[in-house]
């Protein structure tokens, strides 16, 4: 990184956190490699976004996602705000943990960023994190009946066995939402630090390798005419 | 119930008043609704667009997206830093190169890497050369949706230009997966910088001629001036970038406001348009073509010589081939790199680079090793689109083709 | 009346320009000459299908560059693209409403396999939704590719017994599922 971007963000790494004291909020610092970053309460993200757009000018929300700390971590999920200001040019990134780690909830900013909107729908879509307060919760990226969250760490990534949004298709052709096939790979180390013997390249997923059959091999007949 | 849209249409105010309904009462039809996509030539893709319609206009405008999601970021998850370089070129798909830049600073922050000047160099051009060619094919595509169809023969042929030498610096037309963390794959070849620069020469000759086909075309004005404005307080709210928020009049880009990879070295403009329509969205595509060649020539003009890659990286950056061949500490490192992946440290970055269709973030989470935990990709065609539902409410079905085509969106990138 | 069947073959009395062919021949030349395509753009390879359609590669040589949106006046569709498990179902309902004789040509890894993106999104091969004449391996495959996947349909369809159900009750027309 350059040195110029080191000085601006330490002499701002205070200001987001210190004004957010001020205001009586309970923030907290948050480790962070390049932008300064602050920890909320879950319950005071929409005063502290709120506070952070109207007087330090942090007027675009330019990402919402949320983090699936792995399963049984608690707590599990961490929503994740990211604002920018046109005026500054600064960013800053705003963290708040969800309280539940099996249904995890958070509250919405819409009021706040029409722009959040989407990225909400899109977090409850992949994430699960429900949205209270978001005028209209609904998936947007995968269809409305899909039964689960892929981006949360339980889930493979070569998917579950589960119905084709047109049952009609599925009648006409047979073919349902299979698990893709992983063939053995990807073969990578694993995320974290770790020992030597661990850290040796392998197969994660292994639903579809040679030593154990397809999910179910009628399923995958070809079309034909 | 009135509705309270005016009627531009003088033919269906002057309609006669059917039986039944007493003169100078409300007209009132049965609202239809209708879809369009995911397989229409204007919704440039898979977008879907669930409407309402009262007459022709639009009463209610629901997008539904994630015709094209592939699972990226759960992909990302599941591979080394370097592995998802190849993914990067399918997000956006008509500026490969400046995801690829993207991608590769974003990573480099959190290894706390610096390149050197020469890398930078090279990956200045190679994003603006990929500016130009999607903003080539973003004004054919908007030009053939409001029925001029010769635009996109002329940017097409330029794009050819712009792939043969794609190719000829990453082997490929445009997934060219062209950086690696620390670098990119290879030098430029020789004499290559010439040819770029002799192509740029020729090509504002032919831009102009382009662009007149457009700018003073009474049939295009028609349906882009004044459609579709978007307020400069809307464009911020929403989170649209580049050429939509600029068009909007907020002089916010990246290169300039928070410069990466050496931009601040380079002179340009960066134009705005001043009323937020669909015509200053394409005035300010066009004049960002010739800004992308003058930063080109300067790049070209002071190319600085040295390693293209960071030497100083051993545990991220794989060595060119030939020391791998010839030494060993070169041939374990490059093992390491190949299996394992680059090494980064635990820690969190969020990086922003200006591309064409807007800025394009990543949000890389790491606990250390070679694969990222969470990577979430800020696509700037996701943000732009989720103003539609507002802008597009009220105005004429035959404006919702305009305005689509000046959003420029792509869906590879907004649905990922 | 039984007469011999020489107006088939030669007839004197026939003058002028006249050739004299199968059906089965005339048929599958006129459909290997207009083999109007269904440009099912999906994703990236969909830019390729454009630069196919560009000057530089001219698909109209080949009598295929009409591209039409609309299934009813389409011929082959080619997918070009990932087909994800959300699509899979409007990709079907269009190749349903296409006319037939119909022609599917799988563009790509993604169209053919899955390509690149194994994941709990993308469908496996387009294969596995509507039955593909031709597959084009490339991640996107290059213009020629496409172009050389055309030849090898229309060589296909110049082999199709076009006129066999015209003359055969029990054969189902072409392109109805048997
Ligand atoms: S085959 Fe490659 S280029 Fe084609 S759609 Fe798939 S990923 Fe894109």
């Amino acid at each position: 990184m350059a040195s110029g971007n080191e000085s601006t963000s330490t002499t701002a790494t205070e200001l987001p956190l210190a004004f957010l004291r001020g205001k009586g909020l309970a923030a907290t610092e948050r480790a962070s490699s390049d932008h300064p970053a602050v920890d909320v309460p879950l319950g005071e993200v929409v005063v502290a976004l709120g506070h952070l757009k109207s007087e330090q000018g942090f007027d675009m929300l330019m990402d919402l996602t949320a983090i699936d700390w792995a399963e049984g971590a608690s707590p599990r999920f961490t929503v994740v705000y990211h604002l920018y200001s046109t005026t500054r040019n600064v960013y800053v990134r705003v963290a708040a943990n969800c309280a539940s780690d099996t249904e995890p909830s958070a509250p919405s900013v819409v009021s706040l960023w029409p722009g959040a909107n989407w990225h909400e729908r899109e977090c409850f879509d992949l994430m699960g994190v429900k949205f209270v307060g978001h005028p209209d919760l609904r998936r947007i990226l995968m269809w409305d009946e899909y039964p689960y969250h892929p981006l949360r760490k339980d889930f493979p990534l070569a998917g579950i066995e589960t119905a084709l949004p047109d049952a009609d298709v599925t009648a006409e052709t047979g073919t349902r939402v299979l698990s893709a096939p992983m063939a053995g790979g990807p073969f990578v180390a694993t995320s974290g630090e770790i020992n030597l013997t661990e850290a040796e390249p392998r197969a994660k997923d292994e639903s579809w390798a040679d030593r154990r059959p397809r999910p179910d091999q009628e399923g995958l007949k070809q079309v034909r005419e | 119930m009135a509705t309270e849209f005016s009627f531009p249409d003088s033919a269906a105010k002057a309609a006669k008043v059917p039986a039944g309904l007493v003169e100078g009462t409300e007209f009132q039809t049965e609202k239809m609704s209708l879809s369009m996509g995911p397989s229409h030539p204007s919704t440039h893709g898979v977008l879907r667009l669930q409407m309402e319609l009262d007459g022709e206009i639009l009463t209610k405008c629901d997008p539904v997206l994630g015709y094209l999601h592939r699972g990226d970021e759960k992909i990302a998850e599941n591979m080394t830093y370097n592995q998802f370089v190849p993914y990067t070129d399918r997000l956006d798909y008509l500026a490969p190169l400046a995801n690829n830049m993207a991608y590769a600073i974003a990573v480099e922050r959190l290894a706390k890497l610096e390149v050197p000047a020469r890398c930078q160099a090279i990956r200045v051009i190679t994003a603006e050369m990929a500016r130009i060619s999607a903003h080539l094919m973003g004004l054919g595509a908007f030009g053939l949706d409001v029925g001029a169809w010769s635009v996109l023969l002329y940017s097409l042929h330029e794009r050819e230009k712009l792939y043969k030498l794609f190719e000829e610096l990453t082997g490929a037309r445009f997934t060219t997966s062209y950086t690696r963390i620390g670098g990119v794959t290879r030098d430029v070849p020789e004499g290559w910088l010439g040819r770029v620069n002799a192509f740029c020469d020729q090509f504002l000759p032919i831009l102009e001629e382009t662009l007149t086909l457009l700018t003073r075309n009474k049939i295009f004005m028609d349906r882009t001036v004044g459609i579709g404005v978007i307020s400069k307080a809307d464009a911020l709210a929403y989170g649209l970038t580049g050429p939509n928020l600029r068009g909007s009049g907020v002089p916010l880009d990246l290169r300039k406001d928070k410069p990466y990879s050496g931009y601040e070295q380079y002179e340009f403009d960066v134009p705005v348009g001043s009323k937020g329509d669909c015509y200053d969205r394409y005035l300010v595509r066009g004049e960002e073509m010739r800004q992308s060649v003058r930063i080109i020539k300067q790049v070209i003009a002071k190319f600085p010589d040295g390693p293209w890659y960071a030497t100083d990286a051993k545990r991220i950056f794989a060595p060119p081939k030939d020391k791998v061949l010839t030494s060993m500490e070169e041939l374990i490192q490059n093992f390491m790199i190949v299996t394992e992946g680059p090494q980064m440290p635990p820690g969190e970055v969020y990086f922003e680079a200006e591309n064409p269709k807007g800025i394009l973030g990543f949000y890389v989470v790491s606990k250390g090793g070679g694969v990222p935990w969470r990577l979430k990709i800020r696509s700037p065609s996701f943000c732009n689109l989720s103003i539609l539902p507002k802008i597009c409410t009220g105005c004429l079905i035959s404006d919702v083709v305009s305005i689509l085509g000046s959003l420029d969106f792509v869906m590879g990138e907004c649905d990922r | 009346m039984v007469t011999a069947n020489t107006e088939l073959g030669y007839n004197s009395k026939v003058e002028g320009d006249v050739v004299v062919t199968r059906a089965d021949a005339v048929i599958n030349w006129i459909r290997t000459n207009s083999m109007w395509p269904m440009p099912m753009g999906l994703a990236c390879c969909a830019i390729e299908l454009m630069a196919v359609g560009g000057a530089r590669f001219d698909i109209a040589r080949f009598g295929a560059e009409v591209m039409r949106f609309s299934p009813r006046q389409a011929d082959c569709m080619i997918v070009a693209g990932t087909v994800t498990y959300k699509m899979a179902a409007h990709l079907r309902r269009i190749y349903d409403q296409m006319c037939a004789p119909k022609w599917v040509i799988a563009m790509g890894a993604c169209a053919s396999t899955g390509g690149m993106y194994r994941s709990y999104a993308t469908l496996q091969g387009v294969d596995r939704i509507v039955p593909v004449d031709v597959y084009v391996s490339g991640c996107p495959p290059r213009p020629e590719a496409l172009l050389d996947a055309l030849i090898k349909l229309q060589n296909k369809v110049k082999r199709e017994p076009a006129t066999h159900h015209l003359f055969s009750s029990d054969a189902p027309p072409h392109g109805v599922q048997s």
